[in-house]
């Protein structure tokens, strides 16, 4: 299977790689797609949040998985940077999917990535004491998704 | 000059020695009657040539010519034996006993045999790949026909010991059957030495045309039989029937006798780049070596690379070397390779694979470029790994929460 330009690209030179300070009230981290859920994948997304705008002032990550899945990650720490929290949980992985011209196989690469920033986002709320945030519309298709890729492994 | 890409996969398959093509061109143009015309020298011509490749098939074996059966690779015979040897002795029993770690043509064929009322036991592995003779020879039951073990794993390269399995068979009157597609032509295998009974094996892996291999079946002590799967023209003694495949038999009997000849020599420089290789890689941090480490194929190496992912590390070089991963990050399932999960690998250590199959072609100077640049995609891959960054932070991976 040949890879698309893009995911060469980001593989080659990823961005934003590295971590930012988790003890820090003003990040978020995630770290999704565990050995046992049958992820051949784990990612790390850590976000900075202004506490006053919402905006996302920086984004890192760090990833374990094929080339997919770490172009998944890189772009979608681009894109969080200067969104805030509330557009970010926008971002759908077929999003992801349609930038890097996933093929069907590495869908998974992309739903991962997704679930990255929305456990990041919550991760940020939780520790400044807010409620955890899932889009209505989006709420029943995640959870969907999560089944999924649980189901896959069994 | 080093040409890329550099050819690392010949456990997939090899490349035609230049002998071989050499040998087999005559019979795509003049050459080129039906084996079993019997009327014509065109007939005669084509069914010469086939019986001078049975012989040199059957010499590098130590079989007897009459006991070759020609098909379209090892699938099939893996299939004709499994199958054939089901149906044909039923009158004894129904039970075949197998390991985990056999080729999906092997392991396929008997979950297929199951549905038909066949029992198979599949007999685990230890950490190295080796099953356990005692426990072999315990799962015998008056039911079992049959016990089909790989010769050599295609994966590992992990080789079991023929020699004892068969003494258990034969003293228990079982057949031996094994899929040998790895070893022929790479190690010495014999099968009477063996005490093998039915064997597999393919030509394109050992330098010879794709399409066309051979099923050993013991005419002498015991005398086997195998019910025909392909019904037709009655060719190969009534057991596989179709046209032969002259020039790809050709190729494959001149491979045959390339690798008698040449074995010796091509294990031996092998085994030294493959130690090499194999040296420089294990002295990564965390890098370890799957299988036997003294009982193995000369040419093969597996070496998991902890914290990167084997396709994610593949992609790093794939344009340059061509190795496969043990990983399954492409598979529908994303499961990782039974046959290491099978030694009791964990997910991460069976993602982290990666499988190097040295050939005959294979020059020190594609070695030297292969260590560097697989060391180089490790550490580019360990610096944005957070598996990595935890290890050597001395975190327990065991005891994360994951979110999800
Ligand atoms: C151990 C083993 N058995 C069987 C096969 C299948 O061989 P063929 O491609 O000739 O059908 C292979 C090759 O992939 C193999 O490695």
């Amino acid at each position: 299977m040949a890879y698309s330009e893009k995911v060469l690209e980001h593989y080659n030179n990823p961005k934003n790689v590295g971590s930012l300070d988790k003890n820090s009230k003003a990040v978020g981290t995630a770290l999704v797609g565990s050995p046992e859920h049958g992820h051949s994948d784990i990612m790390r997304l850590q976000i900075e949040v202004n506490p006053v705008t919402q905006v996302i002032t920086d984004a890192r990550f760090k990833t374990f998985g094929c080339g997919s899945a770490i172009a998944a990650s890189s772009l979608v720490t681009e894109w969080l940077k200067g969104k805030t929290i509330h557009e970010a949980l926008r971002i759908d992985n077929m999003d992801i999917v349609e930038e890097l011209n996933l093929p069907p196989v590495k869908l998974h690469c992309s739903v991962l990535a997704e679930e990255a920033i929305k456990a990041a986002v919550n991760n940020y709320r939780y520790k400044n004491g807010l409620e955890a945030l899932v889009l209505e519309e989006e709420e029943e298709e995640y959870e969907e998704e999560e089944e999924e890729s649980e189901s896959a492994f069994h | 000059m080093l040409k890329l890409p550099i050819y690392l996969d010949n456990n997939a398959t090899t490349p035609c020695d230049p002998r071989v093509v050499e040998a087999m061109l005559p019979y795509f143009t003049e050459t080129f009657g039906n084996a079993a015309s019997r009327n014509h020298p065109f007939g005669w011509a084509a069914e010469e040539a086939v019986d001078f490749a049975r012989e040199q098939v059957a010499r590098l074996i130590g079989a007897d010519p009459k006991e070759i059966i020609f098909t379209s690779g090892a699938t099939e015979s893996d299939n004709l034996a499994l199958k054939g040897v089901f149906e044909m002795y039923a009158a004894k029993g129904n039970h075949i006993i197998t390991t985990a770690t056999e080729h999906k043509a092997v392991l396929d064929t008997c979950r297929h045999l199951e549905k038909q009322g066949a029992r198979v036991t599949y007999l685990g592995v230890n950490s190295e790949g080796l099953i356990d003779l005692k426990e072999l020879e315990a799962a015998i039951t008056p039911a079992t026909i049959m016990v089909a073990v790989i010769y050599a794993n295609n994966e590992i390269g992990v080789i079991n010991p023929m020699r004892d399995i068969s003494a258990i068979t034969r003293r228990h009157g079982v057949l031996l059957m094994t899929d040998a597609t790895q070893a022929v032509g790479k190690i010495p295998v014999d099968v009477n030495k063996d005490g093998i009974d039915l064997m597999a094996f393919s030509a394109h892996k050992m330098y010879g045309p794709k399409g066309v291999g051979a099923l050993y079946v013991r005419r002498k002590s015991p005398r086997v039989k195998v019910t025909a799967q392909l019904d037709g023209g009655g060719h190969e003694r009534g057991m596989r029937s179709g046209t032969l495949n002259v020039p790809g038999i050709v190729g494959f009997g001149k491979a045959c006798e390339i690798c008698q000849q040449e074995m010796e020599e091509d294990g031996k420089h092998l085994q030294i780049l493959r130690d090499k290789l194999e040296k420089a890689l294990l002295q990564l941090e965390e890098s370890y070596l799957n299988g036997a480490p003294n009982q193995r194929l000369p040419h093969v190496s597996n070496i998991s690379f902890k914290y990167v992912e084997g396709e994610g590390l593949l992609m790093g070089f794939n344009k340059s070397i061509a190795i496969s991963s043990g990983s399954a990050c492409t598979s529908a399932s994303l499961e990782p390779s039974y046959v290491l999960k099978a030694l009791g690998l964990g997910d991460d250590l069976a993602h982290s694979s990666l499988r190097f199959g040295l050939g005959r072609f294979t020059t020190e100077e594609q070695i030297d470029y292969t260590i560097q640049a697989v060391t180089d995609a490790v550490n580019r891959l360990r610096a944005i790994s957070p598996l990595w960054e935890m290890f050597k932070d001395g975190i327990d991976l065991d005891t994360i929460q994951w979110a999800h």
